[in-house]
């Protein structure tokens, strides 16, 4: 769990190189909090507090749902999101190993269900935005939610481009238009194409190690990239390429941090692949199609949902057995 | 007719032991989605009480003439009688709840937890007994939808009683509390939508059961003291 909290490090810092000290704020946060919780359903479970304690998953939990929150949401709403993710997601279904849904998800679409509006309130990464907030700003804005005098909350926040390329099309914008807006980079969003690609090369480095199967993130990016690039080689006005679909949103981060989770995935590697590949799926859909503006977290909660019916029918027969599918065409 | 026991027993059972909502999980469908605010449970648990007093009476009265084979039919016109006509009083005299609780009323009569006091319980008893049952069965209910609904409207927007005034008219509208003050606008739309019943409902069903093992637990230990105790004073 610890090479797994390293791996994240260098997309952390890209985050708040370009998104200021908010970033370090939430991860903070939600690491006290969620540790908090942990120890005290320990304690309410009777179990032993420490070796659970730090075992270090809690903290790769609160971590990853810090990075899908805006860097500037109000204190309590990733303090809420921890003590939910840790006592209902993970210790109510009987603790680590035990829980069905992905805990970081389900803190995040508890959150984002219930507060929309504060949960898309994102500031603009380094020099977008006409007047930036020092760390001090940011500070007093996540802890009391005011802005020093004559500044509001709109001048220095900005739209992702996940959700401004949906808001704008919308509104019959052309996407070449779209994409010509400053908030957009070469590949995705100025600022979060550097973040997703540090996902990456963290990803890179849990594969490295031989900590995660590399058929599930291939698969996910796969699927994912191949209906983006169905859609945008059809209608390229309308749709985006595979390369801002890869390199915006959640998709590095889900790829080799969520939907790797060994808990609430299949357990066969036939089971993982058609499981990572469902939620590269579901996420397009939910992107392109659905109200949210990024899809990975309900995607992979879904499919949580399936794995143990995608394990059902993924067994392999037992070595020394007859093959059940041979058997079964015999009948 | 019946003593005062029978009462006892009738109502203990039908409120607590065999608790329609949080022991036989009967009635899902109104629970969870009726329960938004402490007056919409309320509302809907009585109804539903009024309903099955009146059903079971019925059931129990003309218990001797139906035919075995026939008689899920025959209670179940019974039961939708009773509804009918509170359908038509909740519209005309409550007409504003009548609105807000919508299709939910005459759903009533799809409710497990009527046919099933009917048939287990109607059927065999007398016309007394049988109408205190399903008074005291819908009783049981209307507590848990009452607590779900007052849980949910707490957490999920800041009040009680809302709604309140549609109950008992226009000027029953201050009565409502702001336990988060009216301007913040607060609101945990987890809460008031439909997985906030479920998650609410999963920790009464288990709080009623930690209650059970507490009381268990304790009568095992006043049994074992009690025993301890006589063998003392034998030897």
């Amino acid at each position: 769990m610890l090479k797994v909290a390293a791996a994240l490090i260098p997309g952390i810092a890209t985050y708040t190189y370009f998104f200021g000290v908010g970033v370090l704020v939430q991860i903070g946060l939600a690491t006290v909090a969620a540790l908090a919780t942990e120890a005290f359903c320990l304690r309410l479970r009777n179990y032993p507090i420490k070796p659970f304690v730090t075992d270090g998953s809690a903290i790769v939990t609160a971590w990853l749902m810090a990075l899908s929150f805006p860097p500037l949401a109000p204190w309590w709403m990733i303090t809420l999101a921890a003590i939910m993710s840790i006592a209902l997601a993970k210790h109510m279904y009987g603790g680590l190993g035990q829980n069905t849904f992905n805990p970081a998800m389900v803190g995040f679409a508890i959150m984002i269900v219930s507060f929309p509006a504060q949960m898309s309130h994102w500031a603009a990464p380094l020099g977008l935005a006409p007047q930036s907030l020092d760390a001090a700003a940011q500070l007093q804005w996540i802890f009391t939610g005011h802005l020093p005098a004559g500044l509001n909350f709109d001048a220095v926040a900005s739209a992702t481009p996940l959700d401004t390329v949906k808001t704008q099309l919308m509104q019959h914008t052309n996407m070449l238009t779209i994409l010509h807006e400053k908030l957009f980079g070469g590949i995705g969003g100025i600022g979060t194409e550097w973040i997703t690609a540090a996902y990456l090369l963290g990803g890179l480095y849990l594969l490295q190690q031989k900590l995660i199967p590399w058929i599930v993130p291939v698969t996910f990016l796969a699927v994912l990239g191949g209906m983006a690039g169905i859609f945008w080689l059809v209608d390229p006005q309308h749709y985006t390429s595979p390369l801002f679909h890869w390199f915006s949103g959640a998709a590095m981060l889900g790829a080799f941090f969520i939907v790797t989770d060994p808990v609430t995935s299949p357990t066969t590697p036939l089971g993982r692949m058609i499981f990572a590949g469902l939620i590269g799926l579901l996420t397009y859909l939910i992107r392109v199609f659905g109200g949210y503006p990024d899809g990975v977290a309900f995607a992979v909660l879904i499919l949580n949902l399936a794995a143990p019916f995608i394990d059902q029918y993924t067994q392999p027969s037992v070595f020394g057995h007859k093959n059940r599918k041979k058997a079964g065409a015999k009948a | 007719m019946i003593t005062q026991t029978e009462v006892r027993s009738i109502s203990h059972n039908a409120v607590w032991k065999q608790n329609p909502t949080v022991v036989q999980i009967l009635g899902m469908c109104p629970t969870l989605a009726m329960t938004t605010t402490l007056v919409n449970g309320t509302s809907l648990g009585l109804a539903t009480a009024l309903v099955m007093a009146c059903s079971g009476g019925c059931v129990a009265l003309l218990r001797s003439f139906v035919p075995n084979e026939l008689r899920n039919p025959v209670f179940i016109l019974i039961i939708a009688a009773a509804v009918t006509i509170l359908d038509l009083a909740m519209n005309a005299y409550l007409h504003a709840l009548y609105n807000v609780l919508g299709i939910f009323i005459p759903l009533i009569v799809t409710n497990c937890i009527v046919l099933a006091r009917s048939e287990a319980f109607a059927s065999k008893n007398g016309v007394a007994q049988s109408t205190l049952d399903g008074f005291m069965m819908g009783i049981g209910g209307t507590v848990v939808l009452a607590v779900l609904g007052g849980l949910r409207e707490i957490i999920g927007k800041g009040t009680l009683f809302s709604g309140v005034d549609l109950v008992f008219g226009a000027a029953a509208k201050s009565w409502v509390l702001h336990l988060v003050p009216a301007d913040l606008n607060y609101q945990f739309l987890f809460v008031v939508l439909p997985p906030g019943a479920f998650i609410g409902l999963g920790f009464l069903v288990a709080g009623k059961a930690a209650l059970d093992r507490r009381a268990d637990a304790a009568r095992r230990r006043a049994e074992e003291a009690a025993a301890g105790g006589s063998e003392v004073q034998a030897a």
